[in-house]
């Protein structure tokens, strides 16, 4: 996106932001049955969620943060660690996570008493 | 001195000294970094939320049933709506920060103590409502019953929606041995402690009213549509599970029990939201802080603003925070 000057861009997020959110509630609100579908154990549905929260976290980020603007060598250092990191631990926990679910499924006694 | 002073040679060169290779402030970098420690702190948080909720996927609280509350419409079913308000504001609040800081770059003095009290109000807005949702969240909405294994049981009738406890449970004489003024007590702790329904008042009501069944926690998915939604029992199992297995009322949620499902859902909300509303808490004071410092004159004198950009920053952050936390337990 292109604007005049730093305030129009600033008006400019805040209102991307805000339709993405009312386009976030409206679709938790609704829950359509054909986003109910499976990829990678998560509902399409979730993925949606996840994917414009990623959208919103990039623009507060770049634009409020104003990290568009600083050497590309403070974006990498603070964004690629906490991306990798991020991935990692949350791969790690979720697969985890499953794991313990499975067992207590296939387990020979029941936890539903 | 020519012998003691180590001369490298590479004084104006890019290693002698002075310059900036990532071109920002040493307090903006340390800013930066502490951001980035911190966004760590809630991801360790938020990935043993998920990590607990992939334990219990099959039983994990439905959000929208839990936070349907909204400011002066009792009893109206409005999920997240309140929530995704919070949302706004916190992000309006980013907004008029983004303009606070934008205004220290004009030298523009009046404007930024004016952006800088809007933040701090929006704040405030936030930190109540939160207030607010532990609230609604603690009182809980319908009550429920705990099984030995510790699975929670919610009342329904016959159309899937859910009945309160009140309304089919009525107060009935009490066996319950009273101390008297000498022991200094007047009962000693019960298994129903602290809820208005013993176990036995809502097994009678339930007996009497033949209409209305138990819903599990436990999740099944809709073989037509793909819809998760809660397993609703038979009157005979409903029956049975009530009078062989439930040992107590459970009434709102805490850190031990939540009537809304698994009580680490519970824990995890209170530990999450509660982090993140401390952070919005102690950003309101550093904001309040440099509100004050502007108002004296102190960046005035000081020919540059950049302090209100470095509180700034915190400032997103918390509202970056929250953009994950209201995806996180609210939506997916």
């Amino acid at each position: 996106m292109k604007f005049k000057n730093n305030v129009q861009k600033i008006w400019g997020v805040l209102i991307f932001l805000s339709i993405v959110t009312c386009v976030e509630v409206a679709l938790g609100y609704i829950k359509p049955d054909i986003l109910n579908g499976q990829f990678l154990a998560l509902k399409y549905l979730n993925w949606i969620f996840i994917i414009l929260t990623l959208v919103k976290a990039y623009y507060i980020t770049w634009d409020f943060m104003h990290m568009r603007d600083e050497v590309s060598g403070l974006r990498r250092a603070v964004v690629w660690t906490a991306v990798f990191l991020i991935i990692y631990l949350i791969a790690i926990l979720l697969v985890e996570g499953d794991y313990i679910y499975e067992v207590y499924k296939d387990a020979a006694v029941s936890f539903d008493f | 001195m020519e012998t003691t002073v180590a001369a490298t040679g590479t004084e104006g060169q890019e290693w002698g000294g002075g310059t900036r290779p990532l071109g920002a402030s040493y307090g903006k970098l340390m800013m930066w970094f502490f951001i980035l420690s911190d966004a760590l702190t809630f991801t360790g948080f938020l990935a043993a939320y998920g990590f607990s909720r992939f334990k219990f996927i099959e039983e994990w609280p439905l959000a929208d049933e839990v936070f349907n509350h909204f400011p002066f419409m009792h009893g109206v079913d409005a999920p997240m709506f309140y929530v995704a308000l919070m949302t706004f504001v916190l992000i309006g609040s980013s907004v008029t920060m983004v303009l606070a800081v934008d205004a220290g770059h004009q030298m523009n003095k009046n404007k930024v103590s004016f952006y800088l009290l809007l933040t701090v109000i929006g704040g405030l807005i936030f930190v109540g409502s939160q207030a607010w949702e532990w609230k609604n969240f603690i009182a809980g909405e319908y009550g429920a019953v705990k099984t030995k294994g510790g699975k929670i049981l919610q009342f329904v009738d016959t159309n899937g929606d859910r009945v309160a406890l009140e309304d089919f449970a009525t107060l009935g004489p009490r066996d319950v041995q009273a101390y008297g003024e000498s022991e200094g007590i007047w009962y000693e702790e019960s298994g129903d402690l602290g809820s208005t329904y013993t176990i036995d008042e809502v097994r009678r009501g339930f007996a009497a009213n033949p209409d209305i069944l138990i819903r599990t926690q436990f999740i099944t998915v809709d073989g037509e549509t793909g819809a998760s939604e809660k397993t609703i029992l038979s009157r005979e199992e409903s029956l049975f599970k009530l009078n062989n297995q439930a040992v107590k009322v459970v009434e709102g949620a805490n850190l031990t029990e939540n009537e809304y499902g698994a009580p680490l859902f519970a824990d995890f909300f209170f530990f999450i939201t509660g982090f993140h509303g401390f952070h919005v808490f102690s950003g309101v004071i550093f904001n309040l802080i440099i509100f004050f410092n502007v108002l004296l004159g102190t960046y005035e004198r000081r020919g540059s603003y950049e302090m209100v950009e470095k509180v700034g920053l915190y400032w997103h952050f918390v509202d970056l925070v929250w953009v994950f936390v209201f995806t996180f337990f609210y939506l997916v």
